[in-house]
């Protein structure tokens, strides 16, 4: 028998539970109270394509260090669940903890001989203090987070607070859930010992927040001043779209009449969606869809109109593990090439990249601004990771000075002081022409937006020279949004060295705590987090100084990889695939594995003489 | 190219309406359809319906899809604002644009491909969500871009040019429209104008999603014996149940009209719509005798036309949103950004 795993503020504890059976806001205030207690952690569940009674899980990675991806492997099993009893058994790591509902005896057979077993009978003490079925089930739930409050030191008086704002006005749900949160912590204090896992308060947290990625981008949008949105329900963006709603019903209501300074329409299909995001986005309003990768396959005919006749239109595109139908539940970030050349014939998108929440909102906000600015379709590419479970990020922030960047409109006043309007005459040599907005003036700036061929004054023409003047002049356009997407986040190695390591999105957490155990395995790398496409030349200098770099990706096919070579002409032998895509989280564990057995395949050297080149 | 370019000087004595317009004003580029199109009839209908109701141009939206009919809005509103999308996506894209900004008149121009085939979806939720416009189908029953393929309003039974007998039945859009709601339904004959200005008039002053079926017969592939949309058929078998005279304002009714056949309803901006009835007891107001009626006379090989229903008072997509009367794309930072104070008790409630 292994010794009992003992660890401080550095552990993982899973839950498994039945879906549709409560356990989620039990389970969000277990990790919300270790969070006030000023303890770090990275939270995710994990859950089927299903709406009742399939297993689910939860995932608390305490951290006191601050890591904030997954680690991988299980200390403490809390296993609610017998349809997934045995592989949940499995999971443990040895010397690990199994927390189970020990009203029905077991036989020894079911357990393992490596991990501690801590029984505690919930549904024996459950339905002696209650009568109702609901009631058993859902106190159940509350109930064994008070017998781990006693076995790992999560602080009684923590719960009880979060408890108290969580029910605030309603003493007596607050009432029967402490009295349910005791009742489990009394019986563990009194039949059992605290386990190896402690708890211990710290100040480590600091001013961040903990939300999820939909719910930030959802609000980045208010911010930026969105009014349109358009959807189609879709997992894992559904709640980025419910997300609007409920910020813009709190933030977005006239206070006088009640009237909306929004409309959000749930449309047929995500054709209907993108098209609704075009059709307002051309009349002047602030406009944007989610959806998922099935989604974006289904817009393209239109990404590809609003990419040529120059509209612009936000999408928030929450990934999942393609292709077709896929994995609807589980994280992957495969639709980077889908998005950067969305549609038909010769195309290129803006394409940004958020790493977390909190950028989630930067974005979300900056995506609208993007948009008008360069008339075309900005992608905010979150992934089911991010999305749809709540991370500990820094908060959000905003300037009171900062304004709308409508982009160049011409307006009546302008067009009667005889500025010449051309719909898609590059006059300040960006690339990027003025538009107007329909309606403006009673004589002049009118034109016919099509998706066909048009000279610089928006007339048809098939003639050559004007088309590509025009395909051109887009290539300028594209240029140009180079420097006002997001600049790319460079990370030194402590000395200097001829490796690097390319990420994005949301590996970024894990990549971090890789780096560091690199770093102590010897392996030095310069990391570089790309934040947008196009690629800012930044990113094409940083693999210019390297010999060889890696890229860290959650999908098969090397997609940012492929864009690396292609947009940046690079040699496809020094881009180094690095790529996770089971669709679970990236890991620490995994990253650090395959780049410390590709850098020995490399047989580059001792990596100290590398470095000391 | 049917016509050689119009000078732009015109005649000073042509009419001008209350905004001081001539007809000429409300005109656009020349046609690139066939001579004797029935599509050049709707523009010229729309063109006149417009300038009679004094509507200022730049203040319509002209949206359309794919095809020879949306092709048209090039043809008409030379000042407007328009937008040539994506085939069978019009809807969509009017839709938004609705959203946007309440306060244009939007004008949705298609065809029976764009509306029937490709987007009998789009077609089918726009009619639902009540989105404030006129939707035209110029309907001719054939693909002509693409030179003479039946489409999904072929009747049954109808002759292509080439021989080929339709064997699917046919989707009529009349029928949809009021079964999905529409508040304006009509159905006009490109070749009878009189009848076709005054059931647009009627649709752009209306609150609501109107829609007209304009059957619009194709010169180049459409036209023949044994077609059911060409300009005999369509005139030997056109049932007209009503005439529309739309007057601004209220007017009072002459003694023009036999006693028992003239119905006036007011719609919601005041505008009278006076319906000269040509079938006795037809009643625009009841829609389910309208889809029986229809059905009925479709049974008996008749094409009805006219106007087939209308709600007055009905509501559109804004009202059952609750979206504020500023248009949203006139609302300001102020307006829209709730600022870093109310940031902060979002971040407090997230810790």
């Amino acid at each position: 028998m292994p010794e009992p795993l003992t660890a401080v503020n550095d552990f993982v504890v899973k839950f498994a539970n039945v879906n549709g059976s409560g356990s989620a806001s039990a389970n969000g205030l277990f990790a919300k109270a270790i969070l006030r207690m000023g303890i770090p952690i990275a939270s995710r569940n994990i859950f089927p394509s299903n709406i009742q009674g399939l297993p689910t899980w939860f995932e608390v990675r305490v951290s006191g260090e601050g890591h904030l991806g997954r680690r991988g492997g299980v200390d403490l099993m809390v296993a609610m669940n017998p349809q997934t009893w045995d592989r949940d058994v499995a999971e443990i790591e040895p010397g690990g903890y199994l927390f189970y509902d020990s009203t029905k005896p077991l036989p020894r057979s079911r357990f393992r001989d490596d991990i501690h077993v801590i029984g505690v009978p919930l549904t024996e003490i459950c339905n002696a203090a209650y009568s109702d079925p609901r009631q058993r089930q859902l106190f159940k739930n509350i109930m064994y987070i008070g017998a781990l409050s006693a076995l790992i030191g999560l602080e009684p008086e923590v719960v009880e607070a979060l408890l108290g704002e969580q029910y605030r006005g309603k003493e007596k749900l607050n009432a029967s859930n402490r009295a349910a949160f005791h009742m489990g912590r009394d019986w563990a204090l009194a039949h059992l010992r605290p386990i190896g896992l402690q708890l211990r308060r710290m100040d480590a947290v600091g001013r961040r927040i903990y939300v999820d990625g939909n719910s930030a981008a959802a609000l980045g949008a208010v911010y930026g001043g969105a009014t349109v949105c358009a959807w189609y329900p879709i997992t894992p963006s559904t709640s980025l779209a419910e997300a609007f709603e409920r910020w813009c019903r709190r933030h977005r209501t006239d206070g006088e009449t009640g009237r909306k300074r929004y409309a959000i329409v749930q449309a047929e299909d995500e054709l209907a969606s993108i098209g609704i995001v075009i059709g307002a986005a051309w009349n002047g309003a602030r406009a944007f869809t989610c959806t998922s990768g099935p989604g974006i396959s289904l817009m393209q005919e239109f990404l590809g109109l609003a990419y040529f006749a120059e509209i612009p239109a936000v999408v928030f595109d929450v990934q999942r593990a393609g292709p077709s139908t896929g994995m609807p539940t589980r994280t992957q970030q495969s639709d980077v090439l889908a998005a950067a050349y969305a549609s038909h014939g010769d195309t290129k998108h803006i394409v940004l990249f958020p790493e977390d929440p909190h950028e989630c909102f930067e974005f979300g906000a900056a995506a609208m601004d993007l948009a008008d600015r360069f008339q075309t379709p900005v992608f905010v590419l979150l992934d089911l990771d991010i999305g749809m479970n709540d991370w500990l990020c820094e908060p959000f922030r905003w300037d009171d000075g900062r304004r709308m960047d409508r982009g160049k409109v011409m307006t009546a006043e302008m067009l009667d002081a005889g500025t010449t309007f051309g719909r898609y005459l590059d006059v300040d040599g960006d690339g990027i022409p003025y538009r107007t907005y329909p309606g403006t003036h009673p004589s002049k700036g009118a034109f016919f937006t099509r998706g066909t061929s048009r000279d610089r004054f928006a007339k048809y023409t098939e003639a050559g020279p004007a088309y590509v003047d025009n395909m051109e002049r887009l290539l300028r356009k594209f240029a140009t949004a180079k420097s006002w997407v997001p600049r790319p986040v460079e990370t030194r190695a402590a000395e200097p060295t001829r490796l690097g390591v390319i990420h994005y999105g949301s590996t970024g957490a894990a990549m971090r705590e890789a780096l560091a155990a690199l770093q102590g395995d010897g392996v030095r790398l310069d990391a570089l987090r790309i934040r947008a496409f196009p690629f800012h030349d930044d990113v094409m200098d940083f693999i210019a100084r390297h010999d060889r770099v890696f890229v860290v990706e959650q999908n098969r096919d090397a997609q940012l990889r492929t864009l690396l070579m292609v947009e940046g002409n690079v040699d496809p032998a020094k881009l180094v695939p690095v790529l996770h895509y089971d669709g679970t989280p990236i890991t620490a564990r995994f990253i650090r594995r395959a780049i410390a057995e590709k850098v020995q395949g490399l047989r580059i050297g001792p990596l100290h003489e590398v470095a000391a080149e | 190219m049917s016509f050689l370019p119009k000078p732009k000087l015109h005649h000073p004595k042509l009419p001008t309406n209350a905004l001081g317009y001539t007809r000429r004003d409300y005109e656009g580029s020349i046609s690139t359809l066939c001579a004797g199109c029935g599509h050049d009839s709707i523009s010229a209908a729309i063109i006149q319906a417009c300038w009679e109701l004094s509507i200022e141009p730049h203040r319509v939206a002209k949206l359309s899809g794919i095809g020879c009919s949306s092709k048209t809005p090039d043809y008409f509103l030379g000042a407007s604002h328009g937008f040539n999308s994506v085939h069978g996506r019009m809807p969509s894209v009017l839709t938004g644009a609705n959203l946007a900004n309440r306060e244009l008149i939007y004008l949705g121009v298609s065809g029976d491909g764009d509306s029937a085939s490709i987007g009998l979806g789009q077609f089918a939720h726009i009619m639902r969500r009540g989105v404030n416009m006129t939707y035209i189908v110029e309907n001719n029953g054939v693909y002509g871009l693409t030179k003479g393929q039946f489409s999904a309003t072929s009747d049954k039974g109808s002759k292509a040019k080439k021989g080929a007998i339709n064997t699917d039945e046919a989707i009529d859009l009349v029928a949809l429209a009021l079964q999905l709601g529409a508040t304006y339904v009509a159905r006009g004959f490109s070749g009878d104008k009189e009848q076709l200005v005054g059931l647009i008039k009627g649709a752009l002053r209306h609150k609501g999603a109107a829609f007209i079926d304009c059957i619009s017969p194709c010169v180049a592939f459409n036209n023949h014996e044994g077609s059911t949309k060409s300009y005999d058929y369509v005139r030997e078998h056109n049932e007209a149940v009503n005439r529309l005279d739309v007057i601004l304002g209220r007017a009072a009714l002459t003694a023009d009209y036999a006693p028992g056949t003239v119905q006036e309803v007011v719609q919601h901006d005041g505008t009278v719509l006076r319906l000269r009835k040509l079938a006795s007891g037809y009643d625009p107001a009841d829609r389910i005798a309208a889809m029986n009626y229809l059905q009925e006379r479709k049974a008996a090989g008749e094409i009805v036309t006219g106007l087939l229903y209308l709600e007055p008072e009905a509501e559109d997509l804004h009202d059952h949103l609750g979206t504020v009367e500023l248009p949203l794309n006139r609302l300001d930072d102020a307006a829209l950004c709730p600022g870093a104070k109310a940031l902060e008790a979002i971040n407090d409630a997230l810790r």
